[in-house]
């Protein structure tokens, strides 16, 4: 039974994993706790010319030079209140340094295979290869982010080709 | 069992490090060999350059043993007997002879190449060489019995077999069963005897006492061994034929080396960290300086001392490091040689190499990025460039064509110039190239906009392709590689005296020289040397142009001017907008640029964007400011090109909006 319910899962994960839970608006989302760096507060970021809209720029981690995400605006929802104070989630993908900007970071969980419920495929902004399924705890829903693929360079631009030809 | 294959493995460890050391050894040895056998007079060869040429053979032959590479001792075995008869002057050396030396010396390096893989090297190769060098070596014999026959001579022995002490110090066990195998390589093991830390043995052999400390080098230090004669023994009988050794009783070595020039190896990756931290040093002291300079403190006299005091420092250290990358241009300019001498001999051409400031230094990683287009250069000049013979005679010119390489420092860049005295470019074939490749060019265009058309891609006036150039793809790859250096390349020519080409790059990647320049509140930084003036246009100056283009009227000149706040759609405070102009030029575009303010001139650390992010059009990449933030370095010929295709493909959508308006 659990087997089928973690299809997306690798087999590897079936024991007890960690997840860093952040909140962005309402809802909080879970990353495999061993691809995050550290976490910083916003700071001075630099526009890139021609970006997607998400990409808010590039920001100095200790003379390297990061790209910075916001999640909100990459999950289409609603822009930041006044009184939110971001932070960034720096995240260390495969050789490749990336920033997320995050309402907030609430804790750090561990899930069993039994907690992971596959995510229905229901949302357009984001199809379900950008998530690894659904967290279930004491009663809260974590969306866990397969975030090596939605911050995959490729995708970005893959995203961006497509955003401007809606426009 | 176990114990016994980790103890294998640990040597065979020792070996791969060893073998590291030998394969640097044997590229320069290679490189030294080849470099010899070019500077040699064929007439009237220098015994001491041949004996060199011999000792670099003879040493590879040694290590190739050492570590296995068969078919490499074979193939410098093979050599070795040719180049010493050619010393003991038995064998004549011929032009054709030399050339069969460079081969077997490139096919050596392939070897090398391929041992270096782990890969076992291409046996044709090996094949073809090393029976074109036992050819010779038959050949030298059969003239040699017949001199004897004639002149009733008993054939010379080249050496005789002597016995030889060799003992060396401080090497531990595994080293001396790697040693003993080696020494048995050399000869005959009489008998050997070994201590904790050192190594006796003697051996019956007919190589000398410096051969076999030649070979030894590869594993160890020449202080460490000692090889003493004992009794000779001439087990030939007859004449007592002295080999080289009695007269060096003890060779202590330090004479067969080549001089101490006082060189350590380092990794590129080591310097390369020192560099980064350097950068990182040079941005916190800049970070530091700022706040000095707005710190009102009562010690902020002192303090500001101090930051000056380590600002100077830190700009020495950052030299010095920078330094440490540098290269010879020698490096890139000692492979022409060989190039000019082979070219020269398959297009029948005589060409005599100039090669003029190669102590010039230049970055590492520019060093190797400008062999290539160098070398193309080269290949061109002698194609197309100089002329046959005949022709050249002709013309009332010296027979043998001129071509020079030269390089030279020139404030922060560094120039290099390929320049022939041959036909020079032919601006009328040029034009009519051009329009038969669908360009379209005015016959008023300079001389200068002409010679640049050699650079549009597929563009070559070669009337017959040959096998060295005139496919056509080269010169505009020329020029985007030296773009892409940062550098710039331009002709001058003169039809049947000569062309030049000259590169200018800039002498390291890794720092740059920028005008720093703002739009609304965005920073970003211009190469300086792209900068050729700013000013404060009047609006007179600003002229329309089809499409909604404006043009900037200077000196009789009129520039295309784009706005860097509409490029990047830059939104932010506009009272000051588009307050400065400043007139750029790269690759070949010269246009002005429109921005808010100019900051001031700085030297930036140049950070790769792409590391973490992807290549951004019009930026080439990002340093860190004063203040720890973010700016954007600006590629200015990608720039205005990215900006006309971008108007290219706008242009259908306003004029439908004109025409709907």
């Amino acid at each position: 039974m659990t087997v089928s319910a973690d299809q997306t899962m690798n087999k590897k994960d079936t024991n007890p994993q960690e997840y860093l839970v952040f909140r962005l608006g309402n809802e909080e989302y879970g990353t495999d706790i061993l691809k995050v760096q550290e976490i910083r507060n916003c700071e001075r970021i630099t526009r890139i010319p021609s970006a997607p809209a998400f990409v808010t720029g590039v920001t100095n981690l200790r003379g390297v030079i990061v790209p910075i995400i916001d999640l909100r605006l990459r999950f289409q929802l609603p822009s930041v209140h006044a009184d939110i104070q971001p932070v960034i989630i720096v995240l260390n993908l495969d050789e490749r340094v990336v920033g997320v900007v995050v309402d907030g970071v609430v804790d750090v969980i561990t899930l069993n295979t039994e907690q992971i419920k596959p995510a229905p495929d229901m949302t357009s902004v984001l199809s379900d290869r950008y998530l690894a399924g659904l967290g279930v705890t004491d009663g809260r829903m974590i969306i866990l982010v397969n975030i090596e693929k939605l911050l995959n360079i490729d995708e970005l631009e893959l995203i961006h080709a497509h955003g401007e030809g809606q426009i | 069992m176990k114990v016994m294959s980790a103890r294998f493995r640990a040597l065979l460890m020792e070996i791969n490090e060893f073998s590291g050391v030998f394969f640097s050894e044997a590229e320069e040895l290679l490189a030294e060999m080849e470099q010899q056998l070019l500077q040699l007079n064929v007439e009237k060869p220098d015994t001491e350059e041949l004996n060199a040429i011999f000792r670099a053979a003879h040493s590879l032959k040694g290590g190739a043993g050492t570590f296995g590479f068969t078919m490499l001792q074979q193939t410098t075995h093979l050599l070795e007997n040719i180049l010493d008869n050619a010393r003991s002057g038995s064998l004549t050396l011929t032009k054709n002879l030399i050339n069969l030396f460079l081969q077997a010396k490139d096919i050596m390096q392939e070897q090398l190449e391929a041992y270096k893989t782990s890969q076992e090297p291409d046996e044709a190769g090996y094949i073809y060489i090393s029976e074109a060098l036992q050819q010779i070596a038959l050949q030298d014999k059969e003239s040699a019995l017949k001199d004897n026959a004639d002149s009733g001579n008993t054939p010379v022995r080249n050496s005789a077999e002597s016995l030889l002490t060799v003992s060396i110090k401080d090497v531990d066990a595994e080293e001396q069963v790697l040693l003993e195998n080696e020494l048995a390589h050399l000869g005959e093991l009489v008998d050997i005897s070994s201590t904790n830390s050192s190594l006796t043995a003697r051996l019956r052999t007919n190589a000398t006492a410096e051969d076999i400390v030649c070979v030894l080098c590869f594993i160890l230090d020449e202080s460490q061994i000692t090889v003493q004669p004992e009794a000779v023994s001439d087990t030939a009988g007859g004449c007592t034929d002295i080999p080289a050794v009695p007269n060096n009783p003890a060779v202590q070595t330090s004479r067969t080396s080549p001089p101490e020039t006082g060189n350590i190896r380092v990794a590129v990756s080591k310097v390369d960290q020192i560099i980064n931290q350097v950068g990182e040093l040079i941005i916190t002291q800049a970070m530091l300086t700022e706040l000095t300079s707005h710190s009102e403190s009562c010690n902020s006299e002192l303090l500001r001392q101090c930051a000056a005091q380590l600002e100077r420092n830190i700009r020495e250290l950052q030299e010095s490091v920078m330094s440490v990358r540098m290269m010879p241009m020698d490096y890139v300019f000692s492979r022409f040689p060989r190039l000019v001498h082979d070219l020269g001999a398959r297009l029948n051409k005589e060409v005599e190499l100039i090669l003029i400031g190669g102590t010039a230094e230049l970055d590492k990683s520019l060093i190797e990025r400008i062999i290539d287009p160098l070398t193309h250069l080269v290949r061109n000049s002698l194609d197309h460039g100089i002329e046959p013979v005949n022709e050249r005679v002709a013309k009332g010119k010296p027979a043998i064509g001129k071509l020079t390489l030269s390089a030279e420092h020139h404030g922060g860049n560094i120039i290099i110039e390929v320049t022939d005295d041959g036909a020079g470019l032919n601006r009328e074939k040029i034009l009519q190239k051009a329009r038969s490749q669908g360009m379209n060019v005015s016959d008023t265009l300079s001389d200068e906009e002409v010679w640049m058309l050699i650079f549009s891609a597929g563009f070559s006036t070669a009337e017959k392709v040959t096998d060295v150039s005139g496919r056509g793809v080269g010169m505009d790859v020329v020029r985007r590689n030296i773009n892409a250096m940062g550098g710039h390349v331009d002709v001058t020519s003169k039809l049947n005296a000569g062309t030049t080409v000259r590169i200018l790059l800039p002498l390291t990647l890794a720092i740059l020289d920028g005008m720093l320049v703002q739009v609304a509140d965005e920073i970003y930084v211009l190469p300086l040397g792209a900068v050729m003036e700013s000013l404060r246009p009047t609006p007179q100056m600003i002229r329309g142009f089809v499409g909604g283009d404006r043009l900037l009227h200077v000196r009789g000149e009129y520039l295309p001017l784009i706005g860097l706040r509409e490029r990047f759609r830059i939104s932010g405070p506009t009272e000051d907008a588009d307050n400065i102009v400043v007139i750029v030029q790269s690759a070949g575009y010269r246009y002005a640029l429109c921005v808010d303010q100019l900051i001031g001139q700085q030297q930036v650390v140049v950070k790769n964007l792409e590391q973490n992010y992807r290549k951004v059009q019009g930026i080439s990449a990002a340093t860190i400011l004063g203040n720890g933030s973010v700016a954007l370095i600006l590629d200015v010929a990608e720039l205005f090109a990215f900006d006309k295709q971008k108007n290219n493909m706008l242009g259908c959508t306003s004029r439908v909006d004109g025409a709907t308006a």
